[in-house]
C-alpha cells in the first residue's frame, strides 16, 4: 500500500524547469532512497512535499487521498517532517527549546519549561540518545546536533520523515543508532524518504530507490536490483570517467610541504606534501578539520606548531595578503559568505586581490594608487572569455549570476594572479553538472602547467575522480593517505573514522 | 540542499536587471527627481529662491553639511557610522579659533590645526573600531561626548572672538562671486570622487562594505581600510569646523551640535545603504542639496523651525523606506 504518491510533479523557477513530470511512490513502512546528482531536483521535490514550494503541476496523494500542501504548517499537519541537511537549529537555545520551537507546552503564552524538559528527556530515552535537554545547541558536537534534529522530526509524530543527508556529519556508531531508529520507525508503519550520496548506506537501509537526473524522473527500482555501477550510471547518465576529465600530467618536485602543523582545538600534527602537476584530494567527514588546515595555510588562522615549506623555503603566512604574494590562492567553501562581493560587478570581483597590478606605470611615480582602468578592463575581458563566464557585461553584479558562473568568477579572480598553488574547498558545491565539468577541465588545465591543486571535497565521486592522491582527515588528525590505485569509497570511509 | 542553491541561482539569472528598466531609472534618479520637485515647489511659492544671490547663500550654508556628508559616505560604505562628526566640528573649530586669534600667524596655520585635530580624533575612532573591535555606533557615540568635552575644556564654554583677517576670509570671502566655502567643497568633492572611483583604496572601501570576509580572503587589509575611512571622515569634519568657525567669526563651544542628523540624513537620502557596500557619491551630493534646499526654502517661507524638524525627519524615513522597498522588490 502506498503511503505517499507524488504524480507528474513539475516545477519551474522563472522559465527554468527544475522538475519535469517527476513521480515518487513511497510504500507504507518502507525506507525509500531518493538519489541523483547535485542539481538533479531532489531537494526541490522534497521542498514541494514539505510545503516550502508549490508545484506548477502534478498531484500529491497521501493514503490515496488527494492533498494540497500549501505551507510547511500544512505539511506538518499531514504528518510530513523534514530533517534538513544543513542544521537549522538556534545555537543559543537549549535542546528542549529547539525541539519544541513554535509548539512550546504551556498556557496563556507562558512556557511550561518543566514539562518541556521532561518530554524531551523521555523522547531522548526512547531514541537511546544521550544528550541533556538543558544543553545549549552550540555546546553540542555537530553529530549530536544532527541527532537532536532527528529527534525533533520524530517528536512531531510524522508519518513521512524526509532525511536529507542525515549522516553527513556523524560517526559510524551513530549511523548504526540512526539505522536502528529508522527500523523501529518503519515497524510502526512510518515511511522514510532518505537522501544520501553514500551508496553503501543506501543499499544497507533502503528498500526502494528512485533516481532523478537533471530534473527528470529516471525510474524506481527495488534496492536489490541495483548495484553501485548501475546506480551511478543511472544517476549520471554516462560512465564516471566522462564526468571527470582527469588528464594524466607528469608529476614533478615538491611544491608545498606541510610539516607537523597543529592548531589548538582545530587540528593536530598534520603533514602532507603536494607536487607540481598534482591534484591532492582532502577527504574526511564534515567537521574533521579540513577547512581549518586550509585556512591556516592561507594565513586566515594562526598555527601553534609546524611548518609550511613552499618551494623549499619556510613560509610564514600571517595574513591572506602574505599567502597571495607567495602565489597561494584559496577558493573558499561558502561562496556567498566568503567568496563574492555581491553588489560589485563581475569585473571588480575578478581584479580585487590584484589591484596593484593595475595601477598605472605611467603616472606611477606620483600617483601609484590610481587604477589604470583600461588595463584592468582588458584583463577582465580576457578572463571572462578564458573561463567562459556567462554575463551580460563585466559590470553586471556577481550576485545576479548562477552559482556555476559565480564560482567561475572566483576562479578567474585567483587565476588573474597566476598562483602556483590553488586550494579549493568544496569547489563544485551547489553547481549544475555542466558547470562542474567545466571547472574540472580548468583544474586539469591548471595543473598541466606545473602547478598544484589541493582540493577539499565531501563528494566521493569528485574526490576519487579528480585526485592523483587523497589524504583523509579524521577527527582533526591525519587519517591516512591513498594513491590513485588504492582509491575506493570503503577505504576512504575507513580512514575517515580511524581516529573517532 | 545544493539543489536549493541552484534554484536560488536560477532565480537570480532570470531576475537579471536589464540595463534600462524604469525601476532602475527610479532607484538611480529618484532622489534627483525629488530634488527638482522640492526646488520647483519652493520656487513657485517664493520666486526669489532661484536668485543667484540666494543660490550662493544656500551653497555657502550647505558647504559644512556637504563636507561632513562626503566623509560620512566613506564610513557608511564600509558598513560603519560616524556619530561624532558634529562634536569634531566643535573641537577643531575651537582650536582653530584659538590659534587664529594670533593675527601674526598666516591663515594656513589655524586651518592645519583644525584639520589636524579632526584627523587625530577620526584616527582614534578608527583605531577603536578597526583594532579594538568596538562597534562603530558605540565608538563614535563615545567620541561624540569626548570631543564635545574637549571643546568645552579648551574654551571654558566662552566664545573665542577676534580672529585674524586672513582666517575670516575662509568662511566669509569670495572669489569673484563664488563663496570660498563653495570652492572648498567643490575641491573636496573632486578629491573624494578620485579617491573613491579611481584608486584601489576606493575599490577596497566598496569591497569591505560589500563583504568583509570575502575581502579579507582576497587579501584586502580590511582593518586599514576601515581605519582610513574614519580618518577621512574626521579630517573632513575638521575642515568643516574651520569653515564654520570662520563663517561665524568666532569659535563657539556648542558649534556643530546635532549636525550628525543632517549628515546621516544626506547620505541615506542619497541612497547609500547603511549596511555598506552600496551607494554613490553623487547620491550624497543630491542628498545634502535636498537638505540644504529644504533648510533654506523653509526658512524663506517662514515655516517654524519646529515644523522644519518634523518635515526633515519625515523625509529621512521616507527616503530610507523607498530604498528598502526597492531592495525587496
Amino acid at each position: 500500500m502506498e503511503l505517499l504518491n507524488m504524480q507528474g510533479i513539475s516545477k519551474s523557477f522563472f522559465k527554468n524547469k527544475v522538475l519535469d513530470n517527476v513521480h515518487l511512490k513511497v510504500k507504507e513502512g518502507s525506507v525509500h532512497a531518493l538519489m541523483g546528482e547535485n542539481g538533479a531536483g531532489k531537494s526541490t521535490l522534497m521542498k514541494i512535499l514539505a510545503g516550502v514550494y508549490k508545484a506548477d503541476s502534478g498531484e500529491i496523494f497521501i493514503d490515496g487521498q488527494k492533498v494540497e500542501i500549501l505551507s510547511p504548517t500544512a505539511a506538518q499537519k499531514l504528518g510530513i517532517a523534514m530533517i534538513h541537511q544543513e542544521l537549522s537549529a538556534l545555537p543559543e537555545m537549549t535542546v528542549a527549546e529547539n525541539i519544541f520551537l513554535s509548539r512550546e507546552p504551556g498556557k496563556l503564552g507562558l512556557v511550561d519549561y518543566k514539562k518541556m524538559h521532561e518530554d524531551t528527556a523521555v523522547l531522548m530515552k526512547t531514541l537511546k540518545i544521550d544528550i541533556s535537554s538543558k544543553k545549549k545547541m552550540k555546546e553540542l558536537r555537530v553529530a549530536d546536533q544532527q541527532m537532536v534534529e532527528i529527534a525533533k522530526a520524530i517528536s512531531l509524530d510524522a508519518r513521512i520523515i524526509i532525511m536529507d543527508e542525515p549522516t553527513s556529519a556523524i560517526t559510524d556508531k551513530e549511523v548504526d543508532t540512526l539505522f536502528e531508529i529508522i527500523r523501529s520507525l518503519t515497524k510502526q508503519g512510518k515511511s522514510i524518504i532518505y537522501i544520501s550520496h553514500k551508496m553503501d548506506e543506501v543499499f544497507k537501509i533502503c528498500d526502494e530507490i528512485t533516481i532523478l537526473r537533471d530534473g527528470s524522473f529516471i525510474g524506481t527500482w527495488p534496492a536489490s536490483e541495483l548495484d553501485d555501477a548501475s546506480l551511478i550510471k543511472q544517476m549520471v547518465g554516462r560512465e564516471l570517467k566522462d564526468v571527470f576529465p582527469k588528464v594524466d600530467v607528469p608529476i614533478g618536485d615538491n611544491l608545498i610541504e606541510i610539516k607537523n602543523l597543529s592548531c589548538h582545538n582545530q587540528f593536530e600534527d598534520i603533514s602532507f606534501n603536494v607536487r607540481k602537476g598534482e591534484i591532492l584530494g582532502v577527504a574526511g567527514l564534515v567537521g574533521s578539520g579540513r577547512t581549518e588546515v586550509m585556512q591556516t595555510i592561507f594565513g586566515l588562522a594562526p598555527s601553534d606548531e609546524g611548518q609550511i615549506i613552499f618551494e623549499g623555503k619556510v613560509l610564514n603566512t600571517k595574513t591572506p595578503t602574505d599567502a597571495i604574494k607567495h602565489g597561494i590562492a584559496f577558493v573558499t567553501e561558502d561562496r556567498k559568505k566568503e567568496g563574492i562581493i555581491p553588489d560589485m560587478g563581475v569585473g571588480q570581483n575578478v581584479t580585487l586581490p590584484f589591484m596593484s597590478q593595475f595601477c598605472s606605470k605611467f603616472i606611477n611615480q606620483y600617483l601609484g594608487f590610481i587604477v589604470d582602468r583600461r588595463k584592468e578592463a582588458d584583463t577582465i575581458e580576457k578572463q571572462i572569455k578564458a573561463l567562459g563566464i556567462k554575463t551580460k557585461s563585466s559590470k553586471q553584479t556577481i550576485a545576479s549570476l548562477s552559482g556555476g558562473n559565480q564560482q567561475k568568477v572566483i576562479l578567474a579572480k585567483w587565476l588573474t594572479g597566476d598562483p602556483s598553488v590553488l586550494i579549493l574547498d568544496e569547489p563544485t558545491r551547489g553547481i549544475d553538472v555542466g558547470a562542474k565539468a567545466e571547472i574540472y577541465k580548468l583544474m586539469c588545465e591548471f595543473v598541466s602547467r606545473g602547478k598544484a591543486i589541493i582540493m577539499v571535497s565531501s563528494e566521493m565521486p569528485e574526490v576519487m575522480g579528480m585526485s592523483d592522491r587523497i589524504i583523509v582527515m579524521s577527527n582533526r588528525k591525519l587519517g591516512g593517505e591513498l594513491n590513485r590505485s588504492e582509491f575506493s569509497q570503503e577505504r576512504i570511509m575507513d580512514l575517515a573514522v580511524s581516529h573517532l | 540542499m545544493s539543489d536549493a542553491m541552484v534554484i536560488e541561482d536560477l532565480r537570480d539569472v532570470t531576475e537579471k536587471k536589464s540595463l534600462f528598466s524604469p525601476k532602475d531609472f527610479f532607484s538611480n534618479f529618484g532622489t534627483l527627481i525629488g530634488l527638482v520637485l522640492v526646488v520647483l515647489v519652493i520656487t513657485i511659492i517664493k520666486p526669489q529662491f532661484l536668485g543667484l544671490e540666494n543660490i550662493f547663500n544656500l551653497l555657502r550654508q550647505t558647504s559644512i553639511n556637504g563636507l561632513l556628508a562626503l566623509g560620512m559616505t566613506f564610513v557608511v560604505l564600509t558598513g560603519g557610522i560616524d556619530l561624532s562628526v558634529g562634536s569634531i566640528v566643535g573641537a577643531s573649530g575651537i582650536y582653530a579659533a584659538l590659534v587664529a586669534q594670533h593675527s601674526e600667524l598666516p591663515w594656513i596655520v589655524p586651518v592645519l590645526v583644525g584639520v589636524g585635530i579632526g584627523f587625530v580624533l577620526g584616527s582614534i575612532n578608527g583605531i577603536v573600531i578597526a583594532r579594538l573591535r568596538v562597534p562603530p555606533f558605540i565608538a563614535t557615540l563615545g567620541m561624540l561626548s569626548i570631543a564635545r568635552g574637549i571643546t568645552y575644556l579648551a574654551s571654558d564654554a566662552r566664545p573665542v572672538p577676534g580672529l585674524s583677517q586672513g582666517f575670516l576670509m575662509i568662511g566669509g570671502g569670495s572669489v569673484g562671486f563664488i563663496p570660498i566655502p563653495v570652492i572648498i567643497l567643490a575641491v573636496a568633492l573632486v578629491l573624494c570622487w578620485l579617491l573613491l572611483y579611481r584608486t584601489k583604496f576606493g575599490r577596497y572601501i566598496y569591497a569591505v562594505g560589500g563583504n568583509e570576509t570575502a575581502s579579507k580572503v582576497s587579501g584586502v587589509k580590511v582593518r586599514s581600510v576601515v581605519w582610513a575611512s574614519y580618518m577621512i571622515s574626521g579630517a573632513l569634519a575638521g575642515l568643516a569646523g574651520v569653515v564654520l568657525t570662520s563663517r561665524v567669526s568666532s569659535g563657539l563651544a556648542q558649534a556643530g551640535t546635532g549636525y550628525e542628523t543632517d549628515v546621516i540624513a544626506a547620505v541615506v537620502i542619497g541612497g547609500t545603504s547603511l549596511a555598506g557596500g552600496r551607494g554613490r557619491l553623487w547620491g550624497t551630493i543630491v542628498g545634502f542639496l535636498i537638505i540644504g534646499v529644504m533648510n533654506n526654502g523653509l526658512d524663506m517661507m517662514a515655516v517654524s523651525s519646529y515644523w522644519q524638524l518634523i518635515i526633515k525627519g519625515t523625509i529621512i524615513v521616507v527616503a530610507a523606506m523607498m530604498d528598502s522597498l526597492n531592495d525587496s522588490k
